[in-house]
């Protein structure tokens, strides 16, 4: 077997190895003594980078969900006094308003905190990091120090991040696009001052842990897998989180130097986005700049970023449909196909962002064309889902729930991602509600709902334990319920021309809004419900950490892929021997009335015929 | 479905695998400042300006650190561990000629009213030079620590992997800067 493993993993193999040659069989193969702070905090072990990942992410996302509610009760209630607000946040919300700095300031954390911290390190840096090597059989990552260094990036970033949102001037305010000139000049509001300047340092970090990160898992899909795991045999799981990969690689450094220009003309008086500027009164010395150019680098990360956020859940929702619909996925390479035609459209249609910003307009006719094309390779994986719980016996289990939930999510969302990709109907909706409703169902909720699914299926993987069922499910049906709540009539809001971020709609001009107040409230009100949910998901997750009923069965679910093979207690090494061969897709469900082949059962020569007289035929 | 089983071909290590993706990843950003650069200069008020003759000088001194750089490499696989430390640190004295031929070419332009703010194209010249020559610092960090591993007594490495991904590298920064400079003189 030796020969099999390759250079990266000789290191941990060997050591894995020879502990299981020592202690004859016990699975955990951990016995070279590691003390806490290596074992759990400066860990090179993919697993426990993977779970500091996932719990990170576990705390932003609290903090930027509970954002969201404090600024939709202002929008559902903004004639009320809530004193509370006033003891969090100070002068912010005298008298138990929040400021409109607060306002923005809060809208612009979530917005930066659910897109880059939950759904972009915490989704894809959980995933990608368990399940990469466990699902492909490597014994870690290609580099476990670059990853190590990857999570510990993330980690500065969060913090210089968190740490702006206790300034005295309050965090950056400029919205999560930071565009020029409001993000460029500190004179344009309290956020733009130094909260600007730490949003931005926070993600050049956060990039650069991106692409440690990404440029890891690219090397350890394409070359650490193990023996018989050819490309067209990975769970597209694995074929999502390559992607998303790719993705982030190619297009994070734009942003990177998007905001390089961003911090100088900040701080050192160039003009790359300024020109012809007047505060108070007087001109700026700022000449020949354009925002259009910061609009353009940070779009061309910003749209692939959308899909950085969408594929894994993707993914991970084909993985738990075929699963736990105990039937093959339907159309394994045109889901390939798709996901690669996703990711390559991705790079050519970023200035669909930008068609009421003074584009030319002809250059927005290109744009139109390939949003539209994106809507093929997305209902070609809307119909390969839908086919492949046709028939299936479906469990109902909380992660099939959960994506089911996703396909669902993903048609409504994405539909009206048709309509706005028109820049004729952009127009009109551009900057209302209909957007709002549009991008967080297809890409907040949905990817949100691929990552419950993927913990609540590889909770007994990571943690030897169960999640609560009856927990889970309320917390699938409140919050499933919950986003349809939220955010259908917000299409209503935006096609009667709502405008999105706006404090406050009681200006006489705003009068024609009025008559939406009480479906705001009513949104508001579904928030605060759909997000207690959340904490009874995180209250699940530690309880059943500790508490949960432990599992039993190395297989739980009856899965073919290669992390079931492992013992319930993973260890350094994953395999406390040799790492399994491969021989079949991870789909063989209910072939031949067998309910489930695993991927390590060699195809016997009676299946092999069948097969020859099927591809024959 | 019959797949066919691919036989395990002998693939590239790792290492030198994520060396590639990084060096993909330095393209992306630095083909995201030329475009800036391309979109800026179609700007009424884009005033150009004659580049530093101090810039020829530099790109011949990279041009030759990446071939001692492949000399030092070549040695290496030799074993002649000497002649692989001399090579490696004319390639890294190499590297901050380079980087102080940069400098005076910043200061000539400086001299000469060219200054950081300028113009949106003296902003751009100078941050992507910028940029190029901490990635030339890098790369002289990087020689400086496989230089000193080569120094230790107790330890003899003769795996080729770490100097084989500096000098790939080495020579990106140097073909990156070729095809900056080159795209300077085109879209001045």
């Amino acid at each position: 077997m030796s020969s099999e493993v390759h250079f990266g993993q000789v290191q941990g193999a060997q050591q894995a190895v020879a502990a299981v040659a020592i202690h004859d069989g016990d699975h955990h193969a951990h016995h070279h003594h590691q003390s806490f702070i290596t074992k759990y905090i400066f860990s090179q072990d993919h697993k426990i980078i993977s779970r500091q990942f996932l719990i990170t992410g576990m705390i932003w996302a609290i903090i930027g969900g509970f954002f969201s509610v404090i600024f939709r009760l202002q929008l559902g209630f903004p004639d009320k006094s809530f004193p509370f607000l006033e003891t969090i946040f100070g002068h912010w919300a005298a008298g138990g308003h929040i400021s409109p700095e607060l306002y923005y300031q809060l809208v612009t954390m979530h917005g930066t905190i659910m897109i880059f911290f939950v759904l972009t390190a915490g989704l894809s840096g959980t995933f990608s990091n368990f399940l990469i090597p466990l699902q492909l059989g490597a014994r870690d990552m290609a580099s476990p120090f670059l990853n190590m260094l990857s999570y510990w990036f993330f980690f500065v970033a969060s913090i210089i991040m968190l740490s702006s949102l206790f300034i005295q001037t309050g965090p950056s305010e400029a919205g999560w696009t930071a565009y020029p000139p409001l993000s460029a000049l500190r004179e344009a509001s309290e956020g733009s001052k130094l909260g600007m300047d730490l949003w931005l340092i926070s993600m050049a970090v956060f990039v650069v842990s991106q692409l440690l990160a990404g440029l890891n898992y690219i090397s350890t899909i394409l070359n650490m897998r193990t023996k018989g795991m050819s490309m067209t045999r990975m769970p597209l799981t694995i074929w999502a989180l390559f992607f998303t990969a790719v993705l982030g690689v190619l297009s994070f450094p734009v942003l990177l130097s998007g905001f390089i220009l961003l911090l100088f003309d900040r701080n050192l008086g160039t003009s790359f986005y300024l020109s012809d500027i007047y505060i108070a009164g007087h001109a700026l010395p700022n000449q020949g700049g354009s925002p259009i150019l910061y609009e353009h680098l940070f779009w061309f990360l910003g749209h692939p970023e959308v899909y950085i956020v969408m594929l894994p859940g993707m993914g991970i929702t084909s993985d738990m449909l075929a699963t736990h619909s105990r039937k093959p996925i339907f159309g394994y390479l045109a889901m390939v196909g798709s996901l690669f035609a996703i990711a390559s459209l991705s790079f050519l249609v970023w200035a669909h962002h930008m068609f009421v910003s003074g584009m030319n307009p002809f250059l927005g006719a290109f744009f139109v064309l390939f949003t539209l094309l994106i809507a093929v390779p997305s209902s070609v994986k809307v119909f390969n889902w839908l086919a492949t719980l046709w028939r299936g016996n479906v469990q109902f289990t909380v992660p099939n729930l959960f994506a089911i939930g996703f396909v669902s999510l993903f048609i409504s969302g994405g539909l009206t991602g048709i309509w706005l990709g028109n820049s004729a109907l952009d127009l009109h909706l551009h900057d209302t509600y209909f957007v709002i409703a549009h991008f967080h169902l297809v890409m907040g909720i949905a990817a949100f709902f691929g990552m419950f699914a993927g913990v609540y299926h590889w909770f007994p993987k990571m943690f030897g334990r169960f999640m609560n069922n009856t927990l889970g499910y309320i917390h699938f049906w409140v919050t499933f319920v919950g986003a349809y709540l939220m955010f259908w009539p917000m299409h209503y809001e935006g096609l009667a021309g709502m405008p999105r971020r706006y404090y406050e709609y009681s200006a006489d001009a705003l009068a024609v809004y009025h008559r939406f107040q009480h479906l705001n409230e009513f949104i508001s009100v579904i928030a605060i419900i759909v997000f207690a949910v959340q904490i009874l998901f995180v209250f699940n997750f530690f309880y059943s950490i500790f508490k949960g009923r432990p599992v039993k069965d190395p297989n739980p679910w009856k899965a073919n892929t290669l992390e079931w093979t492992t013992p319930i207690h993973v260890g350094h090494g994953n395999w406390p021997g040799e790492i399994p061969e491969v021989h079949r897709w991870p789909y063989d469900y209910s072939k031949n009335g067998i309910d489930f082949i695993p991927q390590t059962v060699p195809v016997s020569p009676a299946e092999e015929e069948v097969q020859e007289s099927i591809t024959t035929r | 479905m019959t797949y066919a089983v691919i036989a395990q071909r002998k693939k590239i290590h790792p290492y030198k695998f994520n060396m590639w993706v990084a060096i993909a990843a330095i393209v992306m950003m630095f083909g995201g400042f030329t475009s800036a650069y391309v979109v800026m200069r179609g700007q009424e008020r884009w005033v150009s300006f004659q580049l530093p003759h101090q810039f020829i000088f530099s790109t011949i001194v990279i041009l030759c650190s990446s071939f001692t750089m492949a000399m030092a490499v070549r040695y290496f696989k030799r074993r002649m561990m000497n002649a692989y430390k001399r090579w490696i640190t004319l390639t890294a004295i190499l590297g901050l000629v380079f980087m102080y031929s940069q400098f005076l070419g910043f200061r000539f332009l400086y001299a000469h009213g060219v200054n950081l703010t300028f113009n949106v194209s003296a902003s751009l010249l100078f941050i992507i030079t910028g940029l190029h020559m901490l990635h030339v610092l890098g790369g002289v960090i990087a020689l400086l620590v496989i230089f000193f591993r080569a120094l230790r007594k107790k330890i003899r490495s003769y795996d080729p992997v770490p100097i084989e991904v500096v000098a790939t590298y080495w020579h990106f920064v140097d073909i990156l800067w070729i095809y900056l400079f080159g795209f300077f003189i085109w879209l001045r």
